[in-house]
């Protein structure tokens, strides 16, 4: 995948648990809790959504990575590039 | 082999069997009768429609709200707040003598209805507020404090305070008088700093949006599977049994049937310490007019009525007690067409064995013994709707039991709960009510819950 494939793949996994959420213009470098309010649920939800979608698994200490649009997706570039 | 089985399909099952459905689990929901909802059920009697339960989805919140227990719950079913079509509440009311304070989803009018009637207590009012547990710290409903207490800390005038429990025990008080502080935030942020709300439809709109939901994710549910026991091997459940004598087997059990309930259905109950059941149960009746209540003068949503200043929440010796009650008609609210029928509810506190032990002649004359009695008190309260009655039914204590399997009746379960869903056997959970949680949103968020934190890992 490439890094616009990801970002794509994170944003359809975010429309998924808060449908009623204006995605269109969410900021790459603010975190997800200070755009969506998203708490500890949501997180472990974005995890199990990439473990179902795309058999990635991310070790609890590291779901810190997944703080923001920015971050996320520069974290699951390694682990998500050879994901057709 | 299923990963997990459900014990009811009622809010919390089926709230626990969407989310492991939806992560690819192997899931079934076993169900007694032969309908889904518990508690929260409805039915058809003479050609209506009744709810069950369902008087009003608390911890309202408008779209687009991203905080509280419906926006979790909304996100983590992945259901989108239109599909709720909740329409808010008019206004409702808590009625004691010769005090009334009115309230709505806007909590301002709350504080200004006890500036106006409690002048001395407003700040001290919002200072209880502040000093609220936060749904955040709340793991557990469990702070070890009494409601009492710590409210009586802060709110100095009696009748206030009376005023202030009377919803909050009605709507969720498994113990009578008294609940833990913990318990007391979550209600009073459920009813009076959120809200109250109603589809159109009633509860079977929110049913039937589960169900669909758990069955295209692949869930599977049976009905008129009464599990009849589990057995229990190197204390862990090895297989679950079901009236009809067929044996299915899990890696895990979810039991929303209340946990003494639960831990007698096991086959090592006789050395397992059990909770006792809940004490507090309920009645309700039902009228139908041929008006909207709102023509004969009532607008309110909800009015929590005691006749004294004193309110007792207590299982009473008589059959029900009628000093207090709820009064609750779901036309009041704001949807966007009126409901065809009027309706007005009456619910009261009862004493179960009062009418289990009644042959069923002698418990059809109680229901219109009693019926009178419950509209006769609330029409102290509310205007006078005897005249435009055109329908009735009424349920009791042992409808309750019923639907939901609570021995006694018990309506909010035992008074002792399991806050972190664990039991004695290693694979075996509970959820819903026993677990601590009330009402729709309250069971669904602890189905969602415990699923989450033991039935999703592996
Ligand atoms: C009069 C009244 C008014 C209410 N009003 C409101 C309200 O306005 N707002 C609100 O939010 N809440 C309200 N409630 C409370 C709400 O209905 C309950 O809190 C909620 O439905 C409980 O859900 P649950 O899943 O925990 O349990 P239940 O609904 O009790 O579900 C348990 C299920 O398990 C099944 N079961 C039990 N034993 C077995 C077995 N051995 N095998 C198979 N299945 C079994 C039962 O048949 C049932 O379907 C009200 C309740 C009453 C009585």
């Amino acid at each position: 995948m490439t890094t616009a494939e990801i970002r794509k793949a994170v944003l359809d996994i975010l429309a998924d648990i808060a449908p009623d959420e204006d995605l269109s213009d969410l900021k790459d470098d603010v975190t997800f809790r200070d755009q969506l309010e998203l708490d500890s649920m949501d997180f472990l939800d974005i995890v199990m959504e990439l473990r179902k979608r795309y058999r990635i698994q991310i070790p609890e200490e590291e779901y810190t990575e997944l703080a923001s649009m920015g971050s996320t997706v520069k974290y699951l570039e390694p682990l998500m590039k050879d994901v057709e | 082999m299923y990963d997990t089985i459900i014990i009811g399909a009622g809010m919390s099952g089926l709230a626990a069997g969407i989310r492991l459905a939806h992560f690819d689990k192997r899931v079934c929901i076993l169900e007694r009768h032969s309908a889904i909802g518990g508690l929260n059920s409805f039915y058809r009697h003479r050609g209506r429609d009744y709810d069950v339960g369902l008087h009003a989805v608390t911890n309202y919140t408008p779209k687009g709200a991203r905080r509280g227990p419906l926006a979790k719950l909304l996100r983590q079913l992945r259901l989108a707040w239109d599909e709720w079509s909740l329409a808010p509440q008019v206004g409702s009311s808590i009625a004691f003598p010769d005090v009334e304070l009115k309230f709505s989803n806007d909590f301002e009018l709350l504080v200004s209805e006890v500036a106006q009637k409690f002048p001395k207590q407003k700040d001290n009012l919002r200072r209880l507020v502040a000093e609220l547990t936060d749904y955040d710290q709340l793991g557990t409903g469990d702070t070890g404090r009494s409601a009492r207490e710590v409210v009586g800390s802060f709110i100095k005038d009696r009748l206030l305070m009376e005023m202030i429990f009377c919803p909050l025990l009605f709507y969720g008080g498994s113990k009578e008088h008294d609940m833990d502080f913990g318990q007391f935030s979550i209600m009073f942020r459920s009813i009076f700093l959120e809200g109250l709300a109603r589809p159109l439809d009633g509860v079977r709109l929110i049913l039937k949006l589960l169900i669909r939901k758990f069955k295209e994710l692949g869930g599977e549910l049976r009905l008129r599977a009464g599990v009849d026991r589990i057995a229990v091997k190197d204390g862990a459940v090895e297989k679950v049994v079901l009236a009809n004598g067929s044996e299915l087997q899990a890696r895990r059990v979810l039991s929303s049937a209340g946990l003494p309930e639960t831990l007698r259905l096991c086959d090592d109950c006789p050395n397992v310490e059990s909770p006792e059941v809940g004490r507090l149960s309920f009645v309700e009746s039902i009228s139908v007019l041929d008006v909207q209540p709102c023509s004969l003068g009532h607008d309110r949503t909800i009015v929590f009525y005691n006749d004294s200043d004193e309110f007792h929440y207590e299982k009473p010796n008589e059959p029900a007690d009628v000093r207090s009650g709820v009064i609750c008609s779901p036309n009041n609210f704001v949807y966007g067409q009126p409901l065809a029928d009027g309706v007005v509810r009456i619910t009261s506190l009862a004493n179960f064995d009062r009418w289990a032990k009644l042959d069923s002649e002698a418990y059809r004359r109680a229901k219109l013994h009693w019926y009178d009695n419950l509209v006769a008190s609330a029409v102290r309260f509310v205007p006078d709707f005897r005249d435009s009655v055109i329908d009735t039914d009424m349920f009791t204590p042992t409808t309750i039991r019923r639907y939901t399997g609570h021995h006694s009746g018990a309506v909010y379960g035992t008074a002792k709960k399991r806050y972190d869903g664990t039991t004695h056997l290693k694979n075996l959970y509970i959820c819903g009510t026993d677990q601590g949680f009330v009402g729709i949103i309250g069971t669904s968020i602890s189905g969602i819950g415990v699923a989450n934190r033991y039935l999703l890992k592996m």
